[in-house]
């Protein structure tokens, strides 16, 4: 937490200590306040003090409010002021460095977590602030302070403050120990509920097929019964608190007062006893306040390790190490469209076992060459690690003649165009989603656009739209279906122009007329560029130059469709089980 | 404790009074315990409300236990001086022989300077008459059941001849203060002790009433609200049994989801916690003007004029501020939105060097919901402050008009004391209604949504029912003019007539999109036909029920359905007497019980997402699933996207397996299967364009012909 708090810089520093400053002057001031209605007490008790004695002592009062407000008006806008931007900085900060992470640093912490640590982890924090820090540095000082005032005053009433503190403190730790585990229970059982539910609702043809409802019913109502008593002996303990908080409150001004009595009863001296009942009044006043302060202090506690685990989460995304660093190449090579593996062995860091071992092969300019294999042979891996997304372990990957490490990585990326294994759209029109991205070259004409959405087979269904290329595509680009985001995404590759296109399982969601079109359409476009194509259909990667069969990482078979076929088992397995024996025959 | 205005959108209910209305009708048999709490509630805020009232009583007690007992004090001063006028113990004094002589001579300077003093000078010479004469002259007497003897005596007039003024305080402080003890007892103030007690015990016993009360409620609000949440969770999980299939059609999984959680969830919090707090809220803010006003007006209208300015502050800045709460909230979603869309295309951001474009929208939606944030951090953070000011400012203000009062006797000092717990007890209500009240709103808005599912009218009753016998139903289906059409205006299916005798296979094929899962929908009734008839066995599906007909059919879908349980319960599912044995068996026939076996729980391992069991093989243990059920008919959709070869060819071997010896329609996707079916059902846009077998097809050369060859159209090509 404190290393976070590093973020800020000196002036936000010194406004800091402003607040510390400005917050002491305000609880001098509430506690400056039961002093002057004590005097106001001995003037009310003795007979003959003048009117005005005691106006003057309201309007010190008056000005000790006043003034505590101020302080808290100027410490509420600072605080504001720090805790946005406490999380402005921050927020920028982890996004930088997850848009500066590979596609490995981004394994090790997985989307989702990136997506919580970057959005409520730092609400978390600042909201801590926000709150947090009045409190934070009221608390303490309001317990000192008003506990100063008080010891001398009487030490009956001083215990008895003492007593009503612990009971306050014993409840809420009681609570706390009882409740907090449990307040992760109902969250687990909050998760299996929804996911219960989800289930229902996903397998609704399943479970009615099955005539399975009553069978759903009751795993639900498992949950559901789990759930309920969870959650209502959470709420059951802590219904106990509010009483309990009112019930030393109220305990505190009857037991100051009853105590009272019996100290002025055994007083002697009348000026004894009048001082004693002054003294008496104010108590109260100063009572409630180390009460209230104890109870700001609960929960601060409670408030801090909720925080505390969202800094820890948020350091070690910005304390982690990124693997990819820059290289200086521009990327001005003579040679274009050339890819070229040697002798390439991956990894991942942690692992044990090699993903791909020992490849090699070479692409040159205007060839398609495809790779084929079952899952988790290393096919898309294979393919990621030419825009570097990953670093070969061993070997090297080389584009246009230069190792991919020595380029700079927007250099080596402005030769790509890759479309992913699962179709990305962002919230926008159709148009920025193909036109997306920067080449180093000229953003794309809306000619250029409508041409490369034609080419990749998405005219028919843009044009339906209604506004065309402008129409908007919803956040995930939910408006679309998984073939139409796959074409849109294939387009953005082309709108690119680049040397060599990577396609990493791009065209699954296709039928397999779609497919066939647009690959061929796409050949006649893109005549110059060299095009490395991930598939499991041997229908759409039967007519490449070469084709690369990956078995558990390893290279079992390059050559043609028809070479293969005779002398690549593998291959033969997977043709087989597509297409059947006459049909690869007639082919 | 909850925040004003922070972190939930403020939410406006349709009908507000309509839905609380409707929420408290449905609370049932919990209404009564609902009215008991809220009564209890009532109670112990008037508890609360009397106790400074009681307290100011007992501060009065105090405070008579502060001044001294003038009454007796005039009587010591006034029989004293009168002892000393009593002239005729005058005449003795010059013989009595225990006087000294010098004495003698100082009473007699006094008695000459007395005849020629005032009356009013006369006291004051008599008090410096010697001990000894003094002693002679006065007579001890009984004051307040204490004799008073001539040295006490003395000792007060010597005290009393200190006073230059009787009228200042102070110095006739210090004189009562140095009183013979004696006499001091007399005049000493008393504090009536017992009374006190007794007052404070039933201080004690409102203060202990009221907390057990408050406690009662609590416990009561929060176990009907839990049951009550239980209950609106199980209506709405049954609803979604009860909806016909078109509801999911229009409505997405988490709209509903969010329905059971959020809704739900939020209406049992908030109704724990709203109801209480109005119901105590109200009381208190009422009660206490009531009882300010009983005790004293002025210091009540001090009280309220003083809590109007400042609530009117506060709820002009309440009104402004609600405006950046809810902006800071939609900008917050957009950040999050932003994010989450460029984490997850992160790959795309990098290929195409987007990261600097990104980085720039970021920061622009960044700072934008930074100056959003402070401001409503800022207007939130506030309200504290204001709230205490105003708690303040009417704290002072009771306190002087309250001090001035007793000044001028025209009340007494414990009102002062009632009055400062009255102003806590009056100010802070007031923003816990408001706050209460806006969480009632998103109770209300909440409750719409749970009420409006739950009013979704339900699939249609199934009246004339017959009743077809699994085990002799002989597997022939007949479609006759079937029309169909998801919307009332756009039919799909016009007139679609076919007939599959038992054993057969009827593939169904055509591009993504073209409605293939209609044809799903309408053999297992999902939905209902618009005209024409589905016959099974020559019985009309019309006349038989839903769960009849779903028990004919196997279904295995491409969407791998398990649920969260182990293999051997997934694949069991609701089917009783399955065996241990069967599971197995079916597991064989698939081949996956070499798998299964190389599990540490063997089928009884729980399914995780994704980490033990691949895509593939929960496809196979749907198959299993598919095969314990015995059935005639069979619907099976065949797709097999990312799976592995060799696990494909495992699941297409179980499949057609499990076609063996049933009527099977398949959602097609292998050439092998189409050109082996004995009908094939083409479809497009929704619409069945063209039937027969593989050979009549192609020599149609239509749609079909044109979706076959295409495959081989590239290697044409090249």
């Amino acid at each position: 937490m404190i290393k976070l708090f590093k973020n800020f810089n000196k002036k936000e520093g010194l406004l800091f200590v402003l607040c510390i400053l400005l917050v002491s002057f305000g609880v001098w001031l509430d506690l400056k306040m039961p002093d002057y209605m004590s005097e106001v007490t001995v003037l009310v008790q003795t007979s003959g003090s003048k009117m005005s004695d005691i106006l003057e002592q309201g309007f010190y009062m008056m000005l000790c409010a006043f003034g505590s407000l101020i302080s808290a008006i100027i410490v509420g806008y600072l605080a504001s002021y720090l805790s946005a931007v406490f999380s402005r900085n921050v927020r920028y900060k982890i996004f930088k460095k997850v848009e500066d992470m590979g596609v490995a640093d981004i394994k090790q912490f997985s989307i989702r977590s990136l997506i919580t640590r970057t959005t409520n982890d730092v609400t978390q924090i600042e909201m801590l602030i926000a709150m947090g820090l009045q409190m934070m540095v009221r608390a303490p000082i309001m317990v000192v302070w008003a506990i100063i005032k008080i010891i001398n005053k009487n030490i009956e009433w001083t215990l008895l403050t003492g007593a009503g503190v612990i009971l306050l403190l014993a409840t809420v730790i009681t609570l706390l120990l009882i409740v907090f585990p449990r307040f992760a229970k109902v969250q687990k059982l909050f998760d299996k509920i929804n996911g219960v539910a989800r289930e229902n609702l996903t397998g609704i043809r399943v479970i009615r097929a099955f005539n399975a409802e009553e069978f759903q019913k009751n795993r639900f109502e498992e949950v559901n019964s789990d759930l309920t008593s969870m959650q209502m002996f959470n709420q059951r303990c802590f219904a106990i608190l509010n009483p309990v908080i009112n019930f030393v409150m109220h305990f505190l001004t009857l037991g100051i007062y009853f105590i009272g009595a019996y100290l002025i009863m055994d007083a002697y001296f009348i000026s004894d006893k009048i001082e004693l009942f002054s003294n008496m009044v104010v108590f109260t006043s100063y009572g409630m306040q180390v009460i209230m302060s104890f109870l700001m202090l609960a929960m601060i506690f409670m408030m801090w390790p909720r925080a505390q685990v969202s800094a820890r989460r948020i350091n070690e995304v910005l304390d982690s190490d990124i693997l990819i660093h820059d290289g200086d190449f521009d990327g001005d090579t003579e040679v274009s469209g050339e890819v070229e593996f040697k002798n390439v062995s991956f990894k991942y860091p942690d692992a044990d076992e090699y993903l791909l071992k020992n490849i090699s092969f070479k692409a040159k300019k205007g060839e398609t060459i495809a790779f084929i294999g079952s899952t988790g042979s290393g096919k898309s891996t294979l393919i990621n690690l030419v825009p570097r997304f990953y670093d070969a372990t061993e070997g090297e990957v080389i584009v246009d003649g230069v190792n991919v490490k020595e380029y700079k990585q927007s250099a080596l990326r402005n030769k790509i165009g890759y479309v992913s294994q699962k179709a990305i759209m962002f919230t926008g029109s159709v148009k920025d989603n193909v036109a997306y991205g920067d080449n180093g070259k000229e953003h794309p004409s809306d000619e250029k656009v409508k041409e490369a959405i034609k080419v990749a087979q998405g005219e028919d269904f843009v044009l339906k739209m209604n506004k065309k290329y402008d129409s908007h595509i919803a956040r995930g680009g939910t408006n679309v279906s998984g073939g139409q985001k796959q074409r849109l995404s294939i387009a953005r590759a082309i709108a690119r122009d680049p040397e060599i296109y990577i396609f990493d399982d791009s065209f699954s969601a296709l039928d397999y007329k779609t497919d066939s079109i647009l690959r061929r359409e796409l050949k006649n476009y893109t005549k110059d560029a060299t095009s490395m194509i991930v598939a499991q259909r041997i229908g759409t990667i039967m007519n490449a130059d070469k084709i690369i069969v990956l078995d558990k990482g390893e290279c079992v078979g390059v050559g043609t469709h028809k070479q293969l076929l005779k002398n690549c088992d593998v291959y033969k397995e997977i043709a087989l089980s597509q297409l059947s024996k006459e049909e690869l025959d007639n082919a | 404790m909850p925040r004003i205005g922070m972190n939930r959108k403020q939410e406006k209910s349709k009908d507000f009074k309509g839905s609380i209305k409707r929420l408290f009708l449905s609370l049932e048999k919990w209404r009564f315990l609902v009215i008991f709490a809220l009564i209890l509630a009532f109670s112990s805020s008037i508890c609360a409300i009397v106790a400074p009232n009681i307290l100011s009583d007992l501060t009065d007690e105090i405070t008579l236990g502060l001044s001294p007992k003038e009454d007796n004090l005039k009587e010591i001063i006034t029989k004293t001086t009168k002892g000393l006028q009593d002239q005729s113990k005058f005449a003795s004094i010059p013989v009595n022989p225990n006087i000294s002589s010098s004495d003698k001579q100082k009473f007699m300077e006094v008695m000459q300077k007395i005849s020629t003093a005032s009356d009013e000078e006369k006291p004051k010479l008599l008090f410096k008459l010697p001990d000894s004469v003094l002693k002679e002259i006065l007579d001890p007497f009984e004051v307040g059941g204490i004799t008073i003897n001539e040295s006490d005596q003395i000792e007060v007039l010597r005290s009393l001849s200190s006073v230059k003024d009787f009228k200042d305080t102070d110095s006739m402080l210090k004189v009562v203060d140095n009183l013979p003890k004696k006499v001091y007892k007399v005049i000493k103030p008393t504090l009536n002790i017992d009374k006190v007690k007794s007052i404070a015990l039933m201080m004690a016993l409102l203060y202990l009433i009221s907390t057990a009360f408050s406690y009662i409620q609590s416990y009561i609000l929060a176990t009907v609200s839990n049951n009550f949440a239980k209950k609106l969770r199980s209506s709405i999980s049954d609803k979604i049994n009860k909806l016909p299939l078109k509801y999911f059609d229009n409505h997405e999984t988490g709209d509903v989801l969010s329905r059971i959680t959020n809704d739900v969830d939020t209406i049992g919090m908030h109704m724990n916690q709203s109801l209480a707090v109005l119901a105590t809220s109200i009381t208190l803010f009422l009660g206490s003007i009531v009882m300010m006003f009983v005790t004293n007006w002025i210091m009540a209208l001090t009280a309220l004029a003083t809590s109007i300015f400042g609530f009117v502050g506060m709820f002009i800045i309440l009104s402004k501020s609600q405006k950046y709460f809810s902006n800071r909230q939609k900008q917050l979603g957009e950040l999050n939105g932003y994010i989450e869309e460029n984490y997850s295309g992160h790959t795309v951001v990098k290929a195409y060097n987007g990261d600097k474009l990104a980085l720039d929208e970021f920061d622009r939606i960044n700072k934008k919901l930074y100056v959003s944030n402070k401001k409503s951090q800022f207007l939130s953070g506030i309200m504290q402050p204001m709230m205490m000011f105003v708690g303040n400012f009417g704290y002072v203000a009771v306190c002087i008009v309250g001090a001035l009062l007793t000044m001028n006797d025209l009340t007494t000092f414990g009102t002062i004391v009632a009055f400062m717990i009255y102003i806590r007890l009056f100010t802070n209500p007031l923003s816990q209604i408001a706050q209460a009240m806006t969480m009632l709103q998103s109770t209300a808005a909440a409750s719409e949504r749970v009420f409006e599912f739950l009013d979704e009218k339900e699939q249609t009753k199934e009246e004339n029912v017959k009743h077809l016998d699994k085990s002799k139903v002989k597997g022939e289906i007949e479609f006759k003019h079937v029309k169909f059409g998801y919307d009332k205006n756009r039919t799909i299916i016009k007139d679609f007539n076919a007939k599959a005798h038992p054993g057969e296979k009827i593939a169904i094929v055509g591009p993504t999109g073209a409605g293939k899962t209609t044809m799903v929908n309408l053999l297992m009734k999902f939905y209902d036909i618009v005209d024409g008839d589905i016959l099974i066995d020559g019985v009309s599906t019309k006349s038989l029920t839903r769960e009849n007909i779903h028990d004919l059919f196997v279904m295995v879908l491409q969407d791998t359905w398990l649920f969260d349980g182990t293999i051997a319960e997934n694949i069991k599912f609701n089917k009783k007497n399955v065996t241990d044995e069967m599971v197995w068996d079916a597991l064989k026939t698939v081949g996956v019980d070499h798998f299964v076996k190389t599990l540490p729980g063997g089928i009884h391992s729980v399914i995780e997402d994704d980490s033990t069991v691949s895509l593939g093989q929960k496809q196979l243990l749907t198959i299993a699933r598919g095969m314990i059920e015995d059935a005639p008919f069979l619907i099976l959709d065949e797709a097999t996207s990312n799976v592995d070869t060799r696990t494909e060819e495992l699941v297409q071997t179980a499949m057609d397996k499990l076609t063996e010896g049933r009527t099977s329609f398949i959602i097609a996707h292998r050439l092998s299967t189409i050109k082996n079916a004995d009908l094939i059902l083409v479809m497009n846009e929704g619409n069945i364009i063209e039937t027969g077998n593989h050979e009549e097809l192609l020599k149609q050369n239509g749609f079909y012909a044109e979706l076959y060859n295409s495959q081989f159209e590239s290697f044409e090509n090249s």
